[in-house]
Order: C-alpha cells, then structure tokens, then sequence
C-alpha cells in the first residue's frame, strides 16, 4: 500500500524520461527562436543590420516555427504526458512505446522543415500562406510533427481510456482529464492543417499539380489556427486550475466546474477560424459575424477560470485568518517562483484578453489587422501568460523528473527571470500595441517607407521594441541557466510534482463530463454548422487557381 | 453540480455584458452598414491587367453610383499601381483592388481601411475621404523579400 501510494505521487521514471527528451527539444527552441526574435527587434530598430546574407524574414520564419509549434508541441506534449502519468499511476508499456514514436516523428519532422528554412527553401513564415510555395520537404517535415503529435497524444488517451477501464463509474483524474480534452481538440484541429498540406500543398509542391485553391487552404489553416492558441492556453489552465492551489496550500474551488470550463473550450475553440479571415475577399459576412459569436462564447469558460483562480486564492488567504476585502491577496506566497512566475502570467491575461476582444469584433478588426499590434497581443497572450506558467511549471516538474529539488538559489533566479521577462514585455509588447493603433504592419523588415511621415513616426516605438526584446533575451539565458541547472546540477532529491484536491472531494463530477460521444458529438455538429455553407460557397465560387511563387530572397 | 451564488451573478453579469456587446457589433454591421470588407466578386489572377476595372488602375469619377469616384488599384510584389494618387477632399471614394501574384496587405495606416488582397479575388471598401493629408497604404501581409518596401500614396487635397 505504502509502495503503491508512493509510487503513485511520483511520475514513473520511464515516464519522466520521455517527458524529459520533450523538455530538450522545447528548450533548444527557445534558445535558437529567443536569438532569433532578439535579431529581429534589433534589424527593425533600424540602427543594425543581419551579417552574412542572413534575411530577416528568414530568421522571422525561423523565430516562429521555434516558438510558435516547436516549443509549445514539445513542452505542452511533454507536460501533459508527465502530468497523465502522474494522476494515473503511470503508462503501460504500450503507451510509453507509441510516446516515443511520436517524440521522434515530430523531432525528425522538426529537423526537415529547419533544414528547409536554413537552405532559404521556405522563408514563408510559420503560417506558410500559398501561393508562396516552399520545398516539399518542408511540408512534409510539418506533416511528421502533426502525425508525431498525434501519436503522442494516443498515449496519453490509452493511459486515461485504460485508467477508466479499471476504475469504472469514477470521474477521471482532473489533470489526466484535462490534458485529454487538450489532446482531443489538438486532434480535431490539426485534422485542418494535415487536409490543406497533404491535399493541397504537397502535390502543388511536388509539381503534381500546378494551382492551388488559396482561400480553401487559409481557411483550412485558420480552422487549425485558433485552436492552436486555445491548445497552447489550455495547459497553462491546467496548471492554474490543478497545480497552483496545491502550492499555495488551498484547494480547487470546484473540480466539476473547471471540468466544465475545459469542456466549453473544447466546443468553442474549433469553430471560429473566421474571425481571423474578417478583412478578406470571397467570405460572406453574415457568416463572419456567426463565427464572431462562436468566438465570444469561449468568454464563459473564461470568467469561470478567473472567478475559480481567484476563489480559491481568497479561501486559501482567509483560512490562514487574512481579514478585509483584499487582505487574502498579500498571504499568498510571493516567494515561491512556482506560484509567482504562473501568477504574473495569469495577471497578463487580463490585458490580453481585453486586447484578443478588440481583435475578434468583426469590423473593429480593421483597425488592427495585420498590424504589429497583434504581434503584441499574441506576445501578451503565448509569450508572457502561456510561457511564463510553462516556465513556472518547469521549476518543479524538471526536478521532479530528474530525481532532484529545486533550490533556494534557483527559486530565487526564477522570480528575477519573471520580473525581467515581465518588464521586457511591457516594453515590447506595449510598443508593438501602439505602433499598431498608429498603423505600422507585422512582419517587416526595417523600412521608412520612402521617407513617408506616417512611418517615422514607427521608428521610435521600434527602438523601444528593441529595449524589449534586449531585456526579454536576458530572460531567456536567465530561463535556460535555471533550466540546465535544474536538469543536471541541483542537488538529488525529492521534488514534490504538486497535485491540488478539491474543496468538496464528496461532491463527485458528473459522469456525463466524461461522456465522449456527446462531446465529440456536439465538436463536429458545430463545426459542420459553422463551416459546410460557406465552404461550400468558397469552393463553388472559387477563382482559377494560383501557380506558385518564390519571392524571398534565395542563398 | 453546484455552483456559487456570486459565481452565478459573476455569470450572468458577464453574459448580459457579452450579449449587449454582440448586439453593438451586429447592429453596426448589418443595420449601420460598417461590414468588414467580404467582397465576393473574383478575377482570373494571370489575366488581371486584361480585365476590368484592373486594365486602367488609378482614380476615375464616375456617375449615377452610390459613391464619387472608383479608386482602382492593381497590387503586385512588391508594388502598387498606381504609386501616388491625389483625391480631393470629401469625396466618396469605392476603392477597388486585387493582386497578381501572391496574397498582399492593403492598409491605409491611420485609417479604417485595412483588407487582404488574395488573387483571384477582388477587394473592395467604400469611404470618404474627410480629412486632408497624406496617408500611406503599406502591404501588411508577408509577400517576401521587399515586403517591407511595398507602399503607395494617396494625398487627400482641397
């Protein structure tokens, strides 16, 4: 019993090994992609210029494949297949096998797609928007991560079908739970983003046929698009949900209502692509605006998670005798980088959110499309609130893995490491906002525009993006310091993998959260609402199709 | 499943916020007319210059229409055509565009003019042009390696 208990409270050391190999991989990214967005700010400030016939829109592609499907997949596959591990008392054999089949399906795939952007084969930026046409090997490099992670998902839904199978009539464990549901809706998504490379843009590129249908295919990619934020937001819930009241000490304030919560994310994330298509041709707007009120439903979930998140902070304070209406605020443990590092991450939210709300307002879009304010909203949302609770959780769960314990020395480093990302990104990212409202466009290089007044007035904001991202590099080296430390050199130990319980364990979750076919069910039958009409009519109207081009600059 | 009161006033405190808002943004869109840019008229993309209105780019008057004139542009990596066009204060103007080879932005910095260009599609946007000055059409969407040089001018002039 006692071996068992034991054994249950720790991940499984062949589990944290796989999950370990992921952590790697994201790790590099981060420091290769880090390099990259510091390049960047510094050749949009105006005042430097990349050597050796480096382009900008190379390293850009490179900076966003690394950090937008690189880092993310692995981390998040990494943390989740940690995480399912731990609350279900370890993966089978089987399991564990087709684990590692996806880690090396996705790493090979990785390495294709970076060579082909290394080679300037592929400069076509991580969303990849025909008619530039890249080298094939970069998209089928693109289609092994998507297969890669598929497969690493179906071990974490064995593990979970076969804890269901012996535990009959028993609402699952609330990670394993979660990380299923992110897993599922990665699997419905990424369905979009495999139609358009493999139907669409292989045999383009492999001059099997010579046009391609360029509204179905960005439609396809932004029904894959928008739930690639939501599955990279969603493990970061997990931890705020799950994770963080246990190491502050509190309790879930409900687990059925955050099953709940995960359940909505999962129908609303998926139909919705639209509302990143609102300022293009060939889309009628009564069905823009239908998926406009799709997007907005996900603010449910949203207000549930903040209203939990901060129940539970409120009960945890008022229980250790916190009086007044805010007194609770300042018991909580501020010294603890597990709780800090995810806390300043969940307080970006609120003005990320805010900013997500202007982005998605149908006409309201046009004054920010495609500007650089939305490079500061998604660096509000996936590099400061998603990545710093990634961070967060790395504290204690690469210790955990690697059978050490998270020091004094490092706790501390990784609080500095939160306020230095902190303050780089209120430089940046704030920048990036305002010089969006002025006008200025995402994704280019350093230009006055002909000397245009308009554009002088970016320059300045540009200059202070470089500030930023100066700042936000030293957090980077501060992360993989810690990271490295963390994973080889911290002291042997137990390190506690922190899995919170419910305030009111005798209230069970409805067994109808777990009811998959109604779930799956309700997924499809929106989407099919949401997108057979007008894609029908995208398809029956369609132009003549676009051959395609290469217009980046070549080695 | 049970749920707390202030939970379910935080709820439906935020719900009743969430349909007045939808509410605003349909009534603008759909009664006031302010639609985000979703026209669904296509073009050949290899024969654009052969088609109208895109044969004769630039700023025509036009009669018996609900707008003064027809701003024609034809967009291409990595240019406008045309480069600079003068436009006179107050005039209703339907500008009408598309590209020949891969996807383009067209976004008058400043203003509410901002739409994808994607071949094989036209896009259009009709506004009056209230103020004078200039103002800079920049591509907002990544074409390649001059992407960032690809600008036009409109002067909004008295």
């Amino acid at each position: 019993m006692v071996n068992s208990a034991a054994a249950k409270v720790k991940v499984d050391p062949r589990d944290a090994k796989l999950s370990m190999a992921h952590f790697f991989v994201a790790f590099s990214a981060l420091a290769l992609g880090g390099l990259m967005g510091l390049l960047q700010t510094l050749v949009r400030s105006g005042k430097w210029e990349l050597p050796w016939g480096i382009d900008y829109y190379q390293i850009l592609t490179v900076h966003g494949v690394l950090m937008g499907l690189v880092l993310t997949t692995f981390f998040i596959m990494g943390f989740q297949y940690a995480a399912v591990s731990r609350t279900t008392g370890g993966h089978s054999n089987a399991a564990r096998r087709t684990g590692w089949i996806g880690f090396w399906v996705m790493l090979i795939g990785t390495l294709m797609a970076a060579t082909m952007v290394l080679l300037k084969e592929a400069s076509v930026l991580y969303t990849f928007y025909a008619p530039l046409k890249a080298h094939w090997i970069f998209y089928l490099g693109l289609t092994f991560v998507v297969v890669g992670s598929w497969l690493d998902g179906a071990a974490q839904i064995m593990t979970y079908a076969r804890w269901r199978k012996n535990n009959p009539g028993q609402p699952s464990p609330l990670l394993s739970f979660m990380a299923v549901i992110n897993t599922v809706m990665w699997i419905v998504a990424t369905l979009g983003v495999a139609a358009t490379v493999l139907f669409q843009l292989l045999p383009w590129s492999l001059g099997l046929v010579d046009t391609v249908d360029v509204l179905v295919s960005r439609t396809l990619f932004w029904y894959f698009g928008h739930p690639l934020v939501y599955f990279w937001l969603l493990p970061a819930y997990m931890c705020w949900y799950a994770i963080i009241p246990k190491i502050i000490g509190g309790k879930i304030f409900s687990d059925s209502l955050a099953r709940l919560s995960f359940i909505l994310f999962l129908l609303f994330s998926i139909p919705v692509g639209f509302h990143h298509q609102l300022t293009e041709p060939g889309i009628d707007p009564a069905w823009k605006f239908f998926q406009v009120i799709l997007t907005f439903m996900v603010v449910i979930p949203s207000l549930m998670t903040a209203f939990s998140l901060f129940a539970s902070f409120e009960r945890y304070g008022r229980s250790k005798g916190a009086t007044g209406l805010f007194g609770w605020f300042k018991v909580l443990p501020w010294g603890d980088a597990r709780f800090i590092v995810p806390f300043i991450g969940m307080a970006s939210f609120i003005p990320a959110g805010a900013g997500g709300l202007i982005n998605a307002s149908n006409q309201m879009d046009q004054v920010v499309h495609n500007t650089i304010w939305v490079t500061g909203h998604f660096h509000l949302t996936l590099a400061t609130s998603v990545v710093l609770t990634f961070f967060g959780i790395s504290y204690w769960l690469v210790p955990h893995l690697t059978g050490r314990k998270l020091t004094k020395a490092m706790n501390k480093l990784g609080i500095i490491q939160a306020w230095v990302w902190f303050i780089g990104m209120t430089f940046m990212s704030g920048a990036m906002h305002f010089q969006g409202l002025l006008g200025g466009p995402r994704r280019s290089a350093f230009s006055t525009y002909g000397g245009a007044k308009q554009a002088a007035e970016w320059i300045p904001y540009q200059v202070a993006q470089a500030v930023g991202g100066s700042i936000l590099f030293l957090g980077i080296i501060l992360v993989l310091i810690i990271f490295i430390n963390l994973a080889f050199f911290a002291p042997k130990g137990e390190q506690e993998f922190p899995v919170a319980e419910a305030e009111n364990p005798e209230e069970k979750a409805p067994m109808v959260f777990e009811n998959w076919k109604l779930w799956l069910g309700i997924t499809a039958a929106l989407i099919l609402f949401a997108y057979t009409i007008p894609f029908i009519d995208i398809i029956q109207n369609a132009p003549p199709g676009s051959k395609g081009f290469q217009t980046w600059s070549k080695w | 499943m049970h749920m707390h009161k202030f939970e379910k006033i935080w709820l439906t405190f935020g719900i009743s916020c969430l349909v007045i808002f939808l509410a605003v943004i349909g009534v603008s869109a759909f009664y006031l007319g302010n639609k985000p840019p979703s026209c669904l008229t296509t073009v050949n993309p290899e024969k654009v210059d052969q088609t109208k209105p895109f044969d004769k780019p630039g700023l025509h008057k036009v009669e018996g229409k609900d707008w003064d004139y027809e701003l024609v542009y034809v967009a291409s990596a990595f240019s406008y055509n045309p480069a600079k066009v003068e436009v006179p204060l107050g005039a209703k103007v339907k500008v009408i565009a598309t590209t020949k080879d891969v996807i383009h932005g067209f976004e008058m910095a400043g203003t509410n003019i901002n739409m994808m260009l994607e071949p094989g599609y036209v896009s259009e946007y009709t506004t009056t042009f209230d103020k004078a000055g200039e103002y800079l059409i920049v591509c907002n969407e990544y074409c390649g390696a001059g992407h960032h040089l690809m600008s036009s001018m409109i002067e909004v002039v008295k």
